[in-house]
């Protein structure tokens, strides 16, 4: 709640301080303390909620449930240490760098309001919250025809799945008489199960699937990602995609989850291709950001698993998944601004140039690929605990661990340029020492999450 | 505590290794390999009695521990692990090396994964030591093997993280079916596969075993052996040929064998027609190949069958071979690889055609190949015999239909084996000099090597009661 405020007056600040202040440093500046500002304001809240009783707010508009706060919290720390890790390079992007920080806080108020509401309007007021800056963001660089296209695609496919969405959320009122996702439980069950409700949620689940970028609704996701500036595509991929999968889970969890037998199969099948579409077409790519675009798909579809699990697991499933792949993409995409060269071949040699560049890319890959002492290991391990729990899918649990042996391959091929093959890696922006213990300080935390992932979870 | 030193001193010292410069890390490799092996030896001295336990909390909210135990079983592989990783040290002395830091970095983390891979008694640990041991390796052959590393290392990580990952999978089933709340202990595991119905456990054996039969390997997964076994530098494929595989093997007779019997019953004439297909096979192989590296790569892969096979008929005296011969198969293959390298290093060659003469040139190294060869063959009053012919035994005394048969099929690959053995003896130690090269005979480091192997070989062969002692007691639990 206090969160909610204080990003919105936050962004609002950000926009005035670029009107009085026109260096560029200081705004990056500013714009690091407010986020940490919010991180201690999130925290304030999560401490301020009991932990069994959700406080409800706005007429059961929002309600604010320990893990929505939970999660909150370390989604905010996640960009705070996305600004830290990536602020200076924010400022090479062009010339409203306070506007570029005003959009971050204004997407996160997306995302507090979409891992908090209690209703289908605050939901889809949540979305369009999360999505509008994303496009302003993508398109940025205005000068870049591929950041222009970038933007009007996402701007067109957004639009049509937020249509999509509507269309759900009304066949649903018209099934259940209600928006509020709690009360729908019981009211769609009162009598025998309307069509309406079926429909409602199908088009629900396909709207969700073109915001989470899982096939076939994915065909946007590597023009948008390649042709944003790679800031601003890293923060897309990582908090904002967690935030919509949240909002996701939250929605079938708490609404249809009784109703899963209807539903599951259409969505088993959305991870299915999901995961084939990404991991497949990734190991094609030849360049890595546009790779890292297909990886992100392929790891939606390990996040579809906490959606396809209804059960207590899937929670801390997407709050570890969340953060470790948010936290080891950021930090692949913070070593990726430095290279001039976005090729296989353009990290050729970095281990010999940069040996702790290599080395804590080399970390962040592991964990993406699930390697144990990692936190992609634990967040893979929860997300299929969740779904093996639940019992039914165990085919489609070995299609995914053999879609993440696929993974290695195109994961180990940055590992194998940067420490096998020679070359000298051009860097276009010289690595300070702030940067190299930033870099370190997450990859201690990718670490950390593997070992201790208790830290980061909370009780359901 | 004393179990979490084994896992602790190369891991440590493997992380400082990367840290030095120059030939620092040669001896901090040889010190930390010999406080490991002494530690080993105090283990398995002291393991006579009951296991010995270390366990600390570590992931409660998934019911896993950091939890580790040494039956004979495990100290024996143990110390197996202590005796290769000094040999290897050993024979490192004079040699030089590029990037000396990482290298033995890379080669002490291996050690600790595999220290834990042996020790862990909590299937989360042991799965995350399994995948540990691994990425050193991984390392080790990219960066310092022969021409095609890159492509043939890819390709065993790949191989090796699909088994491993379906293992995860069928651990995780397992886990959940555990009575109460999740957990990973061995024991709750242990009651978890046994108590679940026969259909289930069929289905689950192969998601488990295919990750073991990948690392042993085991017909028809064997693919990327002789690859790898080939590019690799010679410690690393030391490494891999007496303790990885061995990993496998391992696996099977604790994280299988007791925890699906049920799936075991039913496929073990399957896995043991495979084992005994893939003797065959690879000691054909074995004897048309000119490139000694790619022979010995095969007879392991037959050798390696023949434990296999033992492993799933079912009876005490084949269970107890497998340790024995774990060791000894362990100890006579680093022997191999180290006179292969000696070769390598001094004819610039690995090709049989176009060796020697190497018993003029250099007897005492002749001799060194011809005492581990024969012991490779399993004469009498080497170690090799002691655990062949224990391994027959098992295989004779099933209760499976047709066992006399394949007791015979696997005897051919005796046979075979001392066709291909022999007659490498043969083109590479005697016949013509047919280079000019010069040859030097051994080294100091290089006698002190071979020696450590040597007397092993000829001491288990006429007395193996200290090895036959240290794993009767675990070979008697393992039988259904």
């Amino acid at each position: 709640m206090k969160a909610i405020i204080a990003t919105t007056v936050f962004g609002v600040i950000m926009m005035f301080a670029g009107l009085w202040v026109n260096d560029k440093k200081s705004i990056a500046g500013l714009a690091t303390f407010l986020f940490a500002a919010l991180l201690g304001v999130t925290i304030w809240d999560l401490t301020t909620t009991s932990v069994n009783s959700p406080k409800s707010l706005f007429n059961d508009m929002l309600r604010s449930e320990h893990y929505s706060l939970w999660f909150n919290t370390i989604m905010t720390g996640c960009s705070l240490l996305y600004v830290l890790l990536m602020g200076k390079e924010v400022q090479k992007v062009g010339k409203y760098v306070s506007e570029y920080f005003a959009l971050i806080f204004f997407i996160l108020c997306g995302l507090y309001l979409l891992s908090m509401y209690n209703n289908l309007l605050m939901m889809f007021i949540g979305i369009e919250i999360l999505s509008i800056p994303q496009y302003i963001l993508a398109g940025s660089d205005k000068r870049n025809l591929k950041s222009s296209e970038a933007s009007l695609k996402y701007f067109l496919m957004g639009a049509f799945s937020t249509g999509i969405l509507l269309m759900g959320i009304t066949l649903l009122y018209g099934a259940a008489r209600t928006f509020n996702i709690t009360e729908m439980v019981t009211l769609m069950h009162s009598d025998a199960l309307n069509p309406l409700a079926l429909a409602g949620i199908l088009f629900i689940m396909i709207a969700f699937s073109f915001k989470v970028s899982a096939a076939p609704m994915h065909m946007w996701t590597p023009d948008v990602y390649d042709g944003s500036p790679t800031v601003f595509t890293a923060f897309m991929a990582t908090v904002v995609k967690s935030a919509a999968f949240f909002a996701f889970l939250r929605l079938f969890q708490v609404s249809f989850n009784s109703l899963s037998e209807h539903w599951v199969m259409v969505l088993a099948i959305i991870t299915a291709a999901t995961l084939l579409v990404g991991n497949v077409t990734a190991v094609f790519q030849q360049s890595v950001k546009r790779m890292l675009a297909y990886s992100s798909i392929a790891q939606a579809g390990f996040m579809l698993f906490a959606v396809l699990a209804v059960n207590a697991v899937a929670w801390q499933g997407i709050i570890i998944y969340a953060v470790a792949y948010s936290v080891a993409t950021i930090g692949i995409f913070a070593v990726l601004v430095k290279l001039k060269d976005y090729t296989y071949d353009g990290f050729n040699g970095l281990a010999q140039r940069e040996p702790l560049l290599a080395f804590v890319t080399t970390i962040f890959l592991f964990s993406l690929a699930g390697i144990p002492l990692t936190g992609g290991f634990m967040a893979k391990y929860y997300v299929l605990l969740a779904v093996v729990q639940q019992g039914q899918l165990m085919w489609l649990v070995i299609f995914a661990l053999l879609m993440a042996a696929i993974s290695v391959y195109y994961y180990f091929r940055v590992i194998i340029a940067m420490y096998f093959k020679a070359g000298t890696p051009e860097i276009s922006s010289p690595v300070t020492g702030g940067d190299k213990f930033m870099l370190v300080v997450t990859c201690a935390l990718v670490i950390l999450l593997g070992v201790l992932p208790q830290l980061f979870l909370t009780k359901v | 505590m004393i179990l979490i030193l084994l896992i602790l001193i190369p891991f440590l010292t493997g992380i400082i290794s990367f840290t030095t410069k120059g030939d620092g890390a040669k001896s901090l490799g040889l010190l930390s390999s010999m406080l490991t092996l002494a530690v080993a030896a105090y283990v398995s001295g002291a393991n006579f009695a009951a296991p010995i336990t270390f366990t600390k909390p570590w992931i409660p909210i998934l019911g896993t521990q950091f939890s580790l135990m040494a039956d004979g079983m495990s100290s024996m592989l143990c110390l197996l692990t202590g005796i290769v990783s000094l040999v290897v040290m050993i024979m490192n002395v004079n040699k030089p090396v590029e990037r000396a830091g990482a290298f033995y970095g890379f080669l002490l983390l291996s050690q600790a994964g595999l220290m834990g891979v042996f020790l862990a008694s909590d299937a989360l640990l042991f799965y995350v030591f399994w995948e540990l041991a691994l990425i050193p390796v991984y390392f080790l052959c990219s960066q310092w093997g022969g021409e095609k590393r890159i492509p043939v290392t890819f390709k065993f990580f790949i191989y090796t993280f699909v088994g491993s990952l379906m293992m995860l999978a069928g651990l995780i089933y397992l886990s959940l079916q555990t009575p109460g709340v999740t957990s990973y202990s061995w024991n709750d595991i242990v009651r978890a596969g046994t108590s679940l119905p026969a259909d289930q456990q069929m289905w689950l054996f192969w998601l488990i075993f295919i990750a073991f039969a990948i690392k042993m390997p085991v017909f028809p997964f064997h693919t990327w052996q002789p690859d790898t076994y080939e590019q690799s530098p010679t410690p690393v494929t030391i490494i891999l040929s007496a303790l990885m595989v061995k990993m496998g093997l391992f696996a099977v007779l604790r994280w299988l064998i007791p925890v699906l019997p049920a799936g075991v019953a039913y496929w073990s004439e399957t896995v043991v027609i495979l084992s005994v297909v893939g003797i065959v096979y690879a000691s054909c192989i074995a004897i048309v190949q000119t490139d000694i590296k790619r022979l010995i790569a095969y007879s392991s892969i037959a050798h390696m069958g023949l434990m296999c096979a033992a492993a799933f008929t079912n009876s005490a005296v084949g269970m107890h071979g497998i340790m024995v011969q774990m060791f000894n198969h362990g100890i006579n293959i680093t022997g191999m690889w180290v006179i292969v390298s000696m070769i390598e290093q001094r004819y610039g060659t690995r090709d049989m055609t176009k060796l020697g003469g190497m018993a003029s040139a250099a007897p005492a190294m002749a001799i060194a190949l011809v005492i581990i060869s024969l012991a490779n063959i399993a004469l009498p009053l080497t170690n090799g015999f002691v655990g062949e012919f224990m391994l027959f035994n098992g295989i004779f005394r099933a209760d499976t239909a047709g066992h006399i048969l394949i007791m015979v099929v696997a005897g051919l690959g005796i046979i075979l084996g001392a066709v291909y053995t022999l007659n490498m003896i043969q083109r590479t130690a005697y016949g013509d000099a047919g280079s000019a090269v010069v040859v030097k005979d051994l080294s100091v480091n290089e006698y002190l090597g071979l020696a450590i192997i040597i007397s092993l070989i000829l001491f288990l062969g006429v007395y193996p009661k200290p090895l036959l002692d240290l794993t009767a007691g675990v070979a008697g639990m393992m039988v259904r």
